[in-house]
């Protein structure tokens, strides 16, 4: 089997496996990762979602469609393990957590990744424009619909990283 | 919070004879995790000469609450996490109720090696059911009556003289002579039965509950640190994928197992009668696998037309229950000066859980000798070992269940199908399997759906313009349920493997003997009189409460707030309607048919928070086009006796479009004391957004041969979707009543039990138009608004 290079939370891995693998099989039982989940397989919900950086930018992407072997050489890709610690959280997921901003938590990578990536870049958006971006497509779906919290967390982020 | 395991908890593995465990630590959360190897033989609750009891006794202490040297306290519950919130309430509830800091509690939940059996976790019962007289606080309390007359022995103090602080007793007149709980009984266990007459502390007392302590699990959780079933990775664990049929009702013919034999991953086949899966070295390959073997499957069995279901299950042979029958009710409707009636249709719905149910099975064997280890998102894993057992014929002494938590369920999701699928592999191939069910065969064949609902109500009114009289009239479906020792046939995977699924035997109804309103059949307006007693929160006394249940095609089962939600759709509309038929306001018609006070509280509290204006509807102001804003209400006692709620929605109606937005939910809501206030605003706002989603977008489709809902393109379909993050949501307030001198009750389904409703009345005042079929989609939206006249 073809062997793949992979950077995943600033750490290199060799991966022995078929290029034709989508990347959460191999985030998820090659390399232990719980943060990207399978949710359906199809790019439909996002629990999968993780950031990939091969231009210089942090860009969300369905690692359950993504195949292994279409991940560029030399691209970084964070899992929310790559942003901080239960003990050193990132802001955005400090801001989950001040906010309670979970039940079952199976879709927070989703909706925390796809949030920071466009908040990053757009750090002065309202809630609306906020919204808007993460309503697709691809779709984000939170099924314990724990919405309210979420996108107060979200503006509690921006507000941080506002300039 | 530390994730430390008590000696005693330490202690509890031993007996229970599991060798080599390790302890997989999650911030905050102790997740009890047991290495694959040298397990044959040795697990399930036998080992050298040590017996442990198959159940853990629910009288005794020891079962609840082992205190360490350390001071360390590990609680043992039946009652399990799926992100309500109520793993943090029990650290609460133990913090309290033995005076020590959370910090020092470890608490292990819903593991039968360890818990004690305490059912299914379900039906909003963990409070009433932790802090009933069978439950946790009852044991704490015995615990902590224990500890005081043992510290009153060693300081030579009578026990009224002393107080604690902390885990450590005090002699009140001088703090410096006290001992401490690990000094008392630190490493040995209590031998008490858990005593009825113990108590509690005062609600007025508590410090800890009370208060929104965060939840235990967010800060692992949001940081990828959290142990989901679907993270849990034994040693040698191969991955499993399920074949399932193509069509309802078809059924093997043949299996060409060299369809696969060339596939990459040492590829194995295990077919047994209708169940058929693989089983390879890894996930994908396993997954290709499964895709790619030739399955020759007989014809279905065909399904009854969507089109015309409901006109369908009227016509089926039925089982008949009757919650209520008044020997009045057909005199009185002939008296009635006005008789109003309408019919309310629910779908079948799904839980469409975000990630696809997953369990982890170690079998070893079968026989008297075989041996099971399931970690499974089960809600009940006492009963998921019981029915394990009988699917993998061997003891149930022999099978540990360990919950572990999966994606949100809220039912019967795909959770206790795919630990059978898990245990039948590992069974066949000898070795750990993990299964994680696609998103097509979680929806198409994976979980209990909650069933449909056609509801015919009628109510006579007197001249008065009350409620003289209540007629409700419904036709429901069933098909398997729960599973327990007998019934694994109850879950698709069951009745694949050959276990009947028990058929429902039609036959008349008889006068009920006691009044129970578990389903909420009968209204928050009828007086509930049975045998000469009312039970009900309302005025009406003369009622008729008649349930036709017919045999569903589909496997059915509890949905967050099952059956509760589809009866107050059609009770909480009916009222609306008979109160506009008298032009009267809803929440002052509402109070006029009430007599249960606290009722009456959250329905003035929620109409208080949200400026209610006291009005008939519909909103005499609204214009018969373009947008159109408006208010509804709705009320329920959950189950008769389990949580209280009001909730007040605005709404916008685009009338040209059909389309509604819920832009305002206001909740009044007493469950008693309140535990986490926060913890119970969390379930209030996502109950009332899910059942925003459920009652304008969602329903379980099918066509002549199979459900065609199998992804979240087509559940619901229709050019829409579920609700989805990142559409515009509606501001959620909760006025939280605390009600300290009443009992805990449930609080995670009351906001969805009334949401459907109380958008439904509110789309009514915007446009008076009334929609009484589940999903209220803009073409039925605007098929009311043209009907209105």
């Amino acid at each position: 089997m073809p062997e793949f290079t992979l950077s995943v939370n600033g750490s290199s891995y060799t991966i022995d496996a078929d290029g034709a693998t989508p990347l959460l099989f191999v985030l998820m039982d090659d390399l232990q990762l719980n943060g990207p989940k399978f949710g359906c397989g199809l790019s439909q919900c996002g629990a999968c979602t993780v950031l990939l950086n091969s231009t210089g930018q942090d860009l969300p992407i369905r690692s359950c469609v993504r195949t292994l072997a279409s991940i560029p050489a030399g691209a970084q890709i964070t899992t929310i393990e790559g942003l901080g610690t239960p003990e050193k959280p990132h802001p955005i997921q400090r801001a989950f957590i001040e906010e309670q901003a979970a039940q079952c938590a199976f879709c927070i990578s989703g909706i925390m990744l796809h949030g920071k990536a466009y908040i990053d870049q757009h750090p002065n958006a309202t809630q609306e424009e906020i919204l808007r971006s993460l309503d697709g497509p691809p779709r984000l779906l939170c099924r314990c619909y724990t919405h309210v919290r979420m996108v107060r967390a979200l503006l509690r982020y921006a507000q941080e990283v506002r300039p | 919070m530390k994730p430390t395991m008590t000696p005693d908890a330490r202690a509890a593995l031993e007996r229970s004879g599991f060798s080599r465990r390790n302890f997989l630590k999650g911030a905050g959360v102790l997740i009890v995790g047991f290495s694959i190897s040298g397990r044959a033989g040795n697990s399930g609750g036998q080992t050298a000469g040590k017996v442990v009891p198959l159940t853990i006794a629910l009288d005794q202490v020891d079962s609840w609450i082992a205190i360490a040297e350390d001071e360390s306290i590990t609680g043992y519950t039946g009652k399990c996490e799926f992100g309500q919130g109520f793993r943090t309430v029990q650290y609460q509830l133990i913090a309290d109720e033995m005076y020590v800091p959370l910090e020092r509690i470890t608490l292990i939940v819903c593991d039968t090696a360890f818990t004690p059996d305490q059912g299914v976790t379900s039906g909003s019962q963990s409070h009433p059911t932790e802090f009933g007289a069978n439950g946790l606080r009852q044991a704490l309390a015995t615990a902590r009556e224990a500890l005081f007359q043992m510290a009153s022995v060693r300081l030579g103090v009578p026990a009224d003289q002393l107080a604690v602080l902390d885990g450590a007793i005090y002699v009140k007149a001088d703090p410096t002579q006290q001992v401490t709980y690990g000094q008392l009984i630190g490493g040995q266990r209590f031998e008490l039965t858990v005593d009825r007459a113990a108590t509690p502390k005062d609600p007025s007392q508590y410090t800890v509950l009370g208060t929104s302590v965060p939840r235990y699990e967010i800060p692992a959780k949001v940081t990828g640190q959290f142990e989901y079933v679907q993270s849990v990775r034994l040693p040698g664990m191969l991955h499993g994928k399920v074949v399932r049929p193509p069509v309802v009702g078809a059924r093997v013919l043949a299996v060409d197992e060299s369809s696969v034999q060339n596939l990459p991953g040492n590829v194995r086949v295990v077919v047994i009668n209708d169940f058929v899966g693989v089983v390879a070295d890894r996930q994908y390959e396993a997954r290709q696998a499964a895709m790619a073997l030739r399955v020759t499957w007989s014809e279905g069995v065909g399904l009854p037309s969507q089109a015309n279901f409901y006109d369908y299950m009227r016509q089926q042979p039925s089982r008949d229950s009757y919650t209520i029958l008044s020997d009045d009710v057909d005199q009185r409707l002939e008296q009635a000066t006005n008789i109003i009636r309408a019919t309310y249709l629910y779908p079948y719905q799904m839980h469409g859980s975000v990630g696809s149910s997953c369990a982890v099975a170690d079998v070893q064997g079968k026989g008297p000798n075989g041996t099971a280890t399931i970690w499974s998102a089960t809600q009940g894993v006492y009963p998921q070992r019981d029915s394990v057992a009988r699917v993998l014929g061997i003891p149930p002494e022999n099978v540990r269940v360990i919950f572990t938590e999966g994606s949100g369920c809220y039912g019967i999701n795909g959770a206790d199908t795919v630990s059978y699928d898990a245990a039948v592999l590992s069974q066949a191939v000898g070795q750990p399997v993990r299964v994680q069910l696609t998103r097509k065969d979680e929806m198409a064949w994976g979980e209990n759906y909650g069933p449909a609902y056609s509801i015919d109500l009628r109510a006579g009114l007197n001249e008065k313009g009350n409620i003289d009289v209540w007629d409700y009239e419904a036709w429901t479906l069933t098909k398997g349920n729960r599973p327990n020792a007998d019934t694994p046939g109850n879950i698709i995977t069951g009745a694949l493997l050959g276990f009947p699924t028990p058929p429902l035997v039609p036959g008349p109804g008889n006068p009920p003997t006691s009044y129970s309103n578990n389903s909420n059949a009968d209204s928050s307006y009828g007086a509930g009189c049975v045998a000469g007693r009312c039970g009900g929160t309302g005025t009406i006394e003369s009622e008729r409460i008649l349930l036709h249940t017919i045999e569903s095609p589909f496997f059915t089962g509890p949905l967050r707030s099952p059956a509760r939600l589809q009866n107050t759709f059609a009770n909480e509309s009916f009222i609306d309607e008979v109160a506009a038929f008298l032009q009267a306001d809803p929440i002052e018609y509402r109070l006029r048919h009430l007599s249960d006070q606290r009722l009456k509280d959250v329905l003035n509290e929620a109409a208080k928070a949200a400026n209610w204006e006291t009005r008939p509807s519909p909103n005499p102001d609204s214009k018969p086009t373009g947008i159109a804003t408006g208010r509804g209400i709705a009320c329920v006692l959950y189950e008769g006796n389990n949580g209280y709620c009001g909730l007040v929605t605005e709404v916008q109606v685009d009338q040209d479009t059909g389309q509604v937005t819920v832009t305002r939910m206001v909740a009044g809501a007493d469950s008693g004391p309140v535990s986490n206030p926060d913890g119970l605003r969390n379930q209030i706002e996502g109950g009332a957004l899910q059942g925003m989603s459920r009652c304008l977008r969602e329903e379980v489709k099918w066509d002549d041969q199979k459900i065609t809902s199998i992804d979240w393109m087509t559940y619901p379909g229709e050019a829409t979707t579920v609700f989805r993050f990142g559409e515009p949501i509606p501001v959620v307030e909760s006025v939280l009543l605390n009600r300290l001198d009443k009992p805990q009750l449930g609080a995670g389904e009351v906001s969805i039990t009334i949401a459907a409703a109380a958008i439904a009345n509110a789309i009514f005042d915007a446009t008076g138009a009334r929609v009484r079929q589940v999903p209220f989609t803009p073409a039925r939206v605007m098929d009311a608004l043209r009907a209105r006249g």
